[in-house]
């Protein structure tokens, strides 16, 4: 190793190193920088063109700026947030997909939590059998699935298919296309999303609790009740965050198995920038759901700093 | 409270720190300790969990740096220091032995980071598996090996660098007790042999005291005591050490003579004064506890001549441990005073039982004074 | 939790049910992939057809090649800066604008897709304008819409095992005389590369997955499979899809079970040769 070309190449290192941001500083930089370019200010210009005109042009919406001789002018149009306030549309789809987003975190923990505790309660070997049974359609294709599920719920799909064959109905029913179409499908694919944080908070639950409160005398519904569910209580608050969020804005689910009448306000927005091709109404919608999910989010963010903060002090 | 430590032979210390503070948040872990340690010392730094020993510790790693205050090794100031560049080897708790590495890539680990040549790192790596008696296993990997032979192989990874300080954290910490005795005395041999200066942490006081040339008591982020452990035991300095080391019976009280040669105390809970047969700082009429060590209470069933030094009760409790007995008596005061008696003192009489009325007595130089 | 009694008849009919539900929408689409008629209410016969359509149909394949390719690209990216990002959560102290880093780590992964999609857009729209760059909507901006997005589920899983990983062993290093660079590359890494390994099948999932930043991001010619399917499926059910879904299915479990069965292999081996010392 005792090359002069490889002394050379060490001391030009050396000295570029000198000259590079220290070491720390880019590991910390980098990612952030990205995150504040392609995450924090795209919302900065969100929120400027929801202040903007629908215009004729490319991009299809008015500058905020302009100049007139010596004056320089900023026009904020508030007809966006003001349409959004007057229309019944935009209300009735943000109430509608609060009220989804709310059903489907319902059912998804009523149906999730069993899941979650039996999973959590199998043994050792199952368990891991299980989890892998339970996550793998969440591995295949989303789309797909949804798409699956528009097959069977077709009038000519296969429920139909068979309820008609076994004579139980004469009519094909109307499953297709329906608020409980929107419904089902939403939580078939939420529901992985709600039983991996129960589970990881249930299998930490010391088992030995339950032995001791079935030693003191109490029957196991109670046990559960007083026991379990309390201290699985930061699981159940993650998984419904985890659901409730995100399925505020789903569209793909609306767009695909839902009516044209019910709306959600992610397929508002979407007609909004694709078919309208009204950015700045779309802006202004984003804005708004914005306002609605901040909240959540930083509420969400804030319980999983302070359980990893517990869980890193162990 | 800071203490000037006695200092062994050599003139020069060949570590010393000098007024460390540590300060986390609002919590202090360190509270200016000052220590010196001599070049090939085995010092051991006892004290319960949160004493701040640890954090001590990972100071003079390296891992932590101090608030306030100086770290002199070997003349240089290591303060500011990151632990890579200090001449210090540290031995973890749980040994941190890489789980990836083999034993021979562990050891061979520090030199590698020092750019020696193959041939002097594998020289090297191969002397500390023979030092560690580790030869047989170069290839294994940590999760092969059993816990007494992981702590041989960290042994021999912190000292491989031939460091100017060894950091032992709780070295016995992980092993069985039947191991640990064994290892104790193995481990002094290997750094004796070695010939490196040594700091040891541990709230074992068995080990610290069996491995240690001397032996500072920590709490609440203060040194409290540092001496050889015959001096610790035998002449703690306040009643938290005479407390914390092995077993002890403390009455309070207060100087009633006071003499060059030897004072009496007073205490409220013994019939006669208790006569310690050399002289104190104090002054008259200063309250004191005195702490007399069960093996130095002595019973029988006849009353001791002299007017101090002894007591009457009765038998409330025996502990029987085989080799030697401790007798909880009762005194007329309601104080419990223990005494721990070899089984050797009962062959001409019967031993006492429970409820039985004995005398409890001590010799004149058994007792020691405290003023703290 | 321990139980070593079998499970209650509670438990395992909600996991049956709930194991029933997850699949029958999957099982079904696999049986019709194979109905050599179009509709799905005649079953005619069993038939590969589909499959045969599938790969000549050159839109699907072009579509795939491209997912694929920005999967690939995409998952190397949010693994390098999740891996980063891990780091500095679980390592480095604190620093001003930490809580900001991890709420920016945190949120793309809730936010709805139509959100981050539009606003990520508008920035390529005025970047255009003012830079000239980029001036197309294409594999660029469709890649860094999704290492945005993949780069926050890859921190979650690079962080948690940072933060389980015995530090002493990055010390112990330290002592040695190891530099913090060093230290990463020889002890840190190597221990985290399982967790590496699923950040990525993590992130390239995902990205492969993708319909609504992508359709947001995406330009003339760059049409992702998830792009097609949707185009195609809002037009009604098609059995080609029934094809790719079940292919979908069949690769992924594959990877899956592959996946779980080389981990258990492992911890069995580990556990004999442990016991064995």
């Amino acid at each position: 190793m005792n090359t002069p070309l490889l002394h050379a190449w060490a001391a030009r290192w050396q000295a570029l190193r000198h000259r590079l941001p220290a070491g720390r500083t880019l590991v910390i930089g980098l990612p952030y920088g990205w995150l504040w370019l392609f995450f924090l200010l795209p919302f900065l210009f969100v929120l400027q063109i929801s202040f903007s005109e629908v215009e004729i042009a490319s991009p299809p919406y008015r500058a905020l700026l302009s100049q007139s001789e010596d004056v320089l002018n900023i026009a904020l149009n508030l007809g966006n947030y003001r349409f959004i306030f007057d229309d019944p549309l935009y209300l009735d789809a943000y109430l509608g997909s609060v009220k989804v987003a709310l059903v489907t975190t319902l059912f998804c923990l009523l149906l999730g939590y069993p899941m979650a505790y039996a999973i959590a309660r199998a043994a050792p070997t199952q368990r891991n059998t299980l989890l892998m049974l339970v996550m793998l359609p969440f591995w295949t294709s989303f789309l797909v699935r949804v798409y699956a599920w528009m097959g069977l719920l077709d009038n000519e799909g296969l429920i139909n298919t068979l309820l008609l064959a076994l004579g139980v109905i004469d009519q094909p029913l109307h499953l297709l296309h329906t608020a409980f179409s929107v419904q089902l499908v939403m939580v078939y694919t939420y529901l992985p999303f709600m039983i991996l944080p129960l589970y990881s908070n249930l299998v930490k639950l010391d088992g030995r609790l339950l032995e001791a409160a079935a030693d003191l005398g109490c029957r196991p519904w109670r046990a559960f009740v007083t026991v379990t569910l309390p201290l699985s209580k930061n699981g159940i608050v993650a998984g419904a965050m985890l659901v409730f969020i995100p399925a505020v804005g789903e569209f793909v689910i609306p767009e695909l198995v839902g009516t044209p009448e019910s709306l959600m306000i992610g397929k508002v927005l979407w007609m909004e920038f694709f078919d309208n091709n009204n950015w700045p109404m779309a802006a202004a919608v984003t804005c708004v759901m914005l306002a609605l999910l901040i909240v959540p989010i930083i509420y969400l963010h804030r319980r999983e700093e302070k359980a990893l903060a517990r869980a890193a002090r162990h | 409270m800071t203490m000037a430590p006695p200092l062994a032979d050599s003139a020069k210390p060949y570590l010393q720190i000098v007024d460390v503070v540590k300060q986390f948040g609002e919590h202090t872990a360190v509270n200016g300790v000052n220590l010196s340690i001599a070049k090939n010392e085995i010092f051991a730094l006892l004290g319960s969990s949160g004493c701040g020993k640890s954090t001590l510790l990972r100071m003079l790693a390296g891992m932590e740096t101090p608030t306030s205050g100086r770290i002199i090794l070997d003349g240089q100031d290591v303060t500011r220091l990151p632990p890579y560049e200090r001449p210090i080897n540290m031995m973890f708790q749980s040994y941190a032995l890489f789980p990836h590495m083999t034993v021979e890539q562990n050891i061979a680990f520090g030199l590698q980071q020092d750019h020696l040549v193959k041939s002097e790192v594998q020289e090297r790596v191969a002397r500390m598996l023979e030092l560690v008696q580790m030869s047989k296993y170069a290839r294994r990997k940590p999760f092969q090996l059993s816990g007494g032979q992981q702590q041989r192989v960290a042994l021999a990874r912190s000292l491989a660098k031939r460091p100017k300080l060894l950091l032992l954290d709780e070295p016995l910490g992980a092993l069985d007790k039947k191991l640990r005795q064994q290892t104790q005395l193995e481990l002094v041999n290997m750094i004796e042999q070695v010939g490196v200066t040594c700091i040891m942490v541990t709230h074992d006081q068995e080990e610290a005291m069996t491995m240690a040339s001397r032996v500072g008591i920590m709490s609440e982020g203060q040194l409290l005591q540092v001496a050889s452990p015959n001096d610790i035991y035998e002449r703690p300095n306040c009643r938290f050490t005479a407390e914390f080391i092995g077993e002890t019976n403390l009455f309070s009280g207060q100087v009633i003579v006071d003499e060059a040669d030897h004072v009496e105390v007073g205490a409220s809970e013994l019939r006669l004064p208790v006569y310690v047969g050399h002289g104190i700082t104090g002054t008259l009429g200063m309250p004191v506890w005195v702490s007399i060590r069960p093996e130095r209470v002595g019973l029988s069933r006849s009353e001791p001549a002299g007017s101090c030094n002894h007591d009457h009760g009765t038998v409330q409790d025996i502990a029987y441990l085989g080799g030697f007995s401790i007798y909880h008596i009762q005194l007329a005061s309601g104080k419990v005073i223990k005494a721990s008696v070899p089984a050797t003192r009962w062959r001409e009489e019967t031993a006492p039982t429970w409820g039985e009325a004995v005398y409890v007595s001590w010799a004149d130089n058994d007792a020691v004074v405290l003023t703290l | 939790m321990q139980n070593t009694s079998s499970m209650s008849w509670f438990g395992r009919l909600s996991l049956g049910s709930g194991l029933a539900f997850l699949y029958l929408p999957i099982v079904v689409l696999v049986v019709y992939s194979f109905n050599a008629s179009k509709l799905v209410s005649v079953w005619s016969g069993f038939s590969l057809g589909w499959y045969v359509t599938l790969f000549e149909d050159e839109a699907v394949m072009a579509a795939f090649g491209l997912s694929l390719k920005v999967a690939l690209l995409a998952s190397a990216m949010s693994v390098v800066l999740g891996t980063m990002a891990g780091l500095v959560l679980a390592r480095f102290g604190p620093f001003r604008g930490k809580s900001l880093f991890a709420g920016m780590l945190t949120a793309p992964m809730v936010m709805p897709e139509v959100i981050t999609g539009l606003s990520m857009l508008l920035l390529f729209v005025s970047m255009q304008q003012w830079f000239g760059f980029p001036e197309e909507r294409g594999v660029l901006t469709i890649w860094i819409g999704h290492v945005t997005l993949c780069m926050a589920y890859v921190t979650v899983v690079i962080r948690s095992r940072l933060v389980e990983m015995d530090r002493s062993l990055e010390e112990a290093a330290m002592d040695l005389g190891a530099r913090p660079l060093k230290i990463f590359f020889v002890i840190t890494l190597p221990l985290i590369l399982p967790a590496i390994a699923s950040g990525f099948l993590l992130a390239f999932t995902l990205s492969l997955d993708d319909l609504v930043m992508t359709a947001f991001l995406s330009g003339p010619g760059s049409t992702t499979l998830p792009q097609l399917i949707f185009s195609r499926v809002r037009l009604g059910l098609n059995p080609e899809i029934n094809a790719l879904g079940t292919l979908t299915v069949l690769v992924v479990a594959v990877l899956v079970i592959a996946a779980n069965r080389i981990m258990l292999h492992q911890e069995k081996r580990r556990a004999a040769l442990a016991a064995a010392a």
